[in-house]
């Protein structure tokens, strides 16, 4: 038996820790139907002496936050998010396909 | 020696060696939280046998102090340090407030010493956490900083939150209510800074990069502005205010430490465009070793004077 699956968009956020709650009133916002965030840690190579994440003091520490909606939802709230915090925090955002299971939910 | 400043010099060592020691994030946070709340519940208890009014013209001048110190160092930074506006007014607030552990380890160090200090001292620490990081706010405004609005992080952080619940709490239950809970809060409380001061240490073997970085001039300020704020601390605190040496002592420590936990969060959000690297470097891998290894002995050196 082959389950039936729906396409819903997956926004992921790697941010500082420090605009955590900042970033969920943003997905609130635009309507995102709930998120799960978690603790990561990581650092970057750039040339640009961008900042080693090291996770010490909640200065330091990283966040990966997971939306999963329509993608009209997770562009709205991407677009917000890189015009609110893109200059002077460090933030990723990404978007990606999902299959889910239980397309009310999302 | 003391085992806290052994324990504190490990973990730099480690750290720089490249050591794969590390403390968890949740153990991390346990431990700062039993500090602050030990800190809090016992000047609580402290506090319930004192004489309220014995206790306002201090807290008066902390709150006055912590709120000066920001304004008195901006220009330094900003014309000395040569640091742009914003993160001139980012470091002065972390000059401003007050570092917690500095404060615990001078109490040990009096404590072990036997030099006597007033009960109220834990009040005093709590009052001035947060006037230094409103004025850090204020002067990032007037340099036209356009971060988020901090004012309710500031005065709720958990900083505050544990010290003064704490305060509160000890003076509720006094010292019959707080027997139950010495052994934790009481007996275990400098073998738990002991750990606390491992882990510091890993986090100021990790800035040494941010020192070179930061330059002489960042590292010359985080050595000279303790070193003259604690002096100013210890005259204001024995001949304006009258606390005895001991007191002078402590908060000559409070005014001479720059927190690096409170404060880079708050100014984090407050002058996003500020450079967070500079101010808990210079807080953390300068100023906090100065005070611990130096200024701490000196201050107690210069208070049996008073």
């Amino acid at each position: 038996m082959t389950a039936t699956t729906h396409r819903r968009c997956q926004l992921t956020l790697i941010a500082e820790y420090m605009l955590e709650s900042r970033l969920i009133a943003v997905a609130a916002h635009h309507g995102a139907p709930g998120y799960t965030v978690h603790e990561v840690r990581g650092g970057s190579f750039a040339a640009d002496g961008e900042r080693f994440r090291d996770g010490a003091g909640e200065t330091g520490r990283t966040i990966e936050l997971k939306v999963i909606c329509d993608r009209p939802v997770a562009e709205a709230i991407a677009r917000q998010v890189l015009d609110d915090f893109g200059g002077n925090f460090s933030v990723r955002v990404m978007l990606s396909d999902v299959e889910v299971f239980r397309p009310a939910k999302y | 020696m003391d085992p806290l400043i052994l324990l504190f010099a490990l973990g730099v060592i480690a750290r720089l060696a490249r050591s794969d020691l590390r403390f968890p994030e949740p153990v991390y946070e346990a431990l700062s939280i039993y500090l602050l709340l030990a800190i809090g519940l016992k000047g609580g208890v402290e506090l319930s046998h004192q004489d309220f009014s014995d206790v306002l013209p201090p807290a008066l001048a902390v709150v006055f102090l912590g709120f000066s110190i920001p304004f008195a160092v901006f220009p330094v930074l900003h014309r000395v340090v040569r640091l742009n506006k914003a993160d001139a007014a980012s470091v002065a607030a972390h000059y401003g407030s007050v570092s917690v552990v500095t404060f615990a380890i001078a109490s040990a160090y009096l404590e072990r010493r036997g030099v006597p200090v007033e009960s109220f001292m834990s009040v005093l620490l709590a009052l001035m956490e947060a006037p230094g990081i409103v004025a850090g706010v204020i002067l990032a405004r007037n340099a036209g900083a356009k971060g988020a609005s901090v004012m309710h992080e500031v005065l709720v952080n958990k900083g505050i939150v544990l010290l003064a619940g704490g305060i509160v709490i000890g003076v509720l239950i006094g010292s019959e209510g707080f027997a139950p809970l010495k052994p934790l809060f009481g007996d275990l409380f400098r073998g738990i800074l002991a750990l606390y001061l491992l882990e510091l240490g890993l986090v100021v073997g990790g800035r040494a990069g941010d020192l070179r970085r930061a330059g002489l001039r960042l590292i010359g300020f985080g050595i000279l502005t303790p070193l003259i704020m604690g002096m100013i601390g210890l005259g204001i605190g024995s001949w304006i205010i009258g606390l005895t040496p001991g007191g002078a002592i402590m908060l000559a420590v409070l005014m001479a430490s720059a927190s690096y936990i409170a404060a880079p969060a708050a100014m984090r959000m407050a002058v996003p465009e500020a450079n967070p690297a500079l101010g808990i470097s210079a807080a953390l891998a300068v100023t906090f070793p100065f005070n611990v290894f130096v200024n701490i002995p000196l201050l107690h050196h210069m208070g049996a004077w008073l």
